[in-house]
């Protein structure tokens, strides 16, 4: 069982549903309590069986049918409602002008959105890119001060290049990259048997529709922006420890 | 025509999602097909006032209201069972040892520990592990606040645990007298 202090948040942090302030703290806790840690890995194991066991309850072919065949799906036409040939055309008129109100102001939030997906899925096409054999590093150092003077001359800027090995990240190279039209920086951190790719480039303003996480085929990303730069962290690692090493680069 | 698609683009790709929850909340194939359908049925009727958003915690929210609905008709909803959480097994006091066995349990023997849960708790743990909500989804279908979502899934592990700890016991036992 887990202890009586901090368990009842043993479940959120297992779901990775706390918030970053209560993950760090738990996380504190759990360095000094056996229980927990003993009651986590538990957990750890009666998912891992539930999720082999194959006890999804998929639905059989006939109850489709069955349900496709009951529903006025496809058949039936919304009746028409009698009115005046003007009415109709004034109606039509106004559906036209609150289209266009209601466009303009939609559009740009879908087309910033999309460009948000977009932008994403690059980032995990470039990190999966980057593991397949000799694409992870095109210098592979665990000296910050080897890391930082390569990317000299080859960026029109210079990412901040800090090794984090003593709070368990170390760094361990880094390459060129290309995202979002331009060329970016890559650092690679490791956290245990995890590579993470840590991809930085300018950017003015904090982009204002991208999301702080998500997750695409597996991998997590995590963003922020600080001080004129834009950083992604992209990893098959869980969020909260990501989070953790986005809060050590400045996030 | 809801806000986001028609029924068939909306609706209906949650099938699976629909007959997985029917299916665990009543714990038979037939009843859970009825139950589907029907709510299939009334997600048509109310699909105009579906406002966009997460059309999979719409449908299971309209499935689970179904499910319900059957069990208390026929009597079924389990009453709140006592269940002492906190009996530890006689097996394995060793570190690590529980851990070894819950990832040992074979299908059968989760299954049967799932169905065995109360409804309530079943239900979390079906929508959380299975299904692969996030707490605010769970919470939209059942209707509670997230922390009830956080505390339901503690203890519905809990008691998962226990049970399957307790069948690998009776298992190894019978092994021993043979």
């Amino acid at each position: 069982m887990a202890c009586e202090s901090e368990g009842r948040l043993l479940h959120g942090y297992f779901d990775g549903e706390l918030d970053l302030v209560r993950t760090i703290e738990f996380e504190e806790h759990l360095k000094a309590c056996p229980d927990c840690a003993r009651e986590l890995s538990e957990q750890q194991a009666m998912r891992q069986s539930l999720r082999s066991s194959n006890l999804y309850e998929r639905a059989p072919e006939s109850l489709r049918a069955r349900i496709l065949a009951d529903l006025p799906v496809g058949k039936v036409q919304p009746k028409p409602i009698p009115m005046g040939r003007r009415y109709v055309l004034e109606l039509l008129a106004a559906a036209i002008v609150i289209a266009v109100i209601v466009g303009a102001r939609v559009m740009p939030n879908i087309a910033g959105r999309q460009q948000a997906n977009l932008l994403a899925q690059e980032v995990v096409a470039s990190h999966i890119r980057s593991l397949q054999p000799g694409h992870l590093f095109d210098v592979q150092s665990t000296d910050q001060h080897t890391v930082k003077p390569w990317f000299d001359g080859k960026l029109d800027f210079a990412p901040p290049v800090t090794d984090f090995a003593s709070q368990g990240f170390p760094l361990v190279g880094g390459r060129l990259d290309y995202l979002d039209n331009r060329d970016v920086a890559a650092l690679v951190y490791q956290r245990q048997k995890h590579l993470i790719s840590v991809f930085i480039w300018p950017a003015e303003s904090r982009p204002a529709k991208l999301p702080e996480t998500q997750t695409i085929q597996g991998y997590n990303l995590v963003f922020w922006w600080r001080d004129g730069m834009y950083f992604c962290a992209a990893s098959d690692l869980n969020v909260p420890e990501l989070r953790q090493l986005a809060q050590l680069l400045g996030q | 025509m809801g806000q986001n698609g028609t029924f068939e683009q909306v609706v209906l790709p949650h099938l699976d999602a629909a007959y997985n929850l029917a299916r665990w909340l009543v714990r038979n194939t037939h009843d859970a097909e009825d139950i589907v359908q029907e709510a299939y049925l009334r997600a048509f009727k109310f699909f105009g006032s579906f406002q966009g958003g997460d059309s999979r915690a719409w449908v299971l929210k309209i499935v689970r209201n179904t499910s319900y609905s059957f069990l208390e008709k026929n009597r079924l909803v389990d009453l709140a069972e006592e269940f002492d959480e906190t009996i530890h097994t006689a097996i394995a006091e060793l570190p690590g040892a529980e851990a070894a066995l819950l990832q040992s349990a074979d299908s059968r023997m989760l299954r049967d520990a799932l169905e065995e849960l109360p409804v309530t708790f079943r239900e979390v743990v079906v929508l959380r592990e299975l299904e692969g909500m996030s707490y605010k989804e769970i919470a939209e279908v059942m209707d509670v606040p997230i922390g009830t979502v956080m505390s339901g899934l503690a203890r519905g592990r809990s008691q998962l645990r226990e049970r399957l700890l307790r069948a690998r016991e009776r298992e190894v036992q019978r092994g021993l007298r043979k």
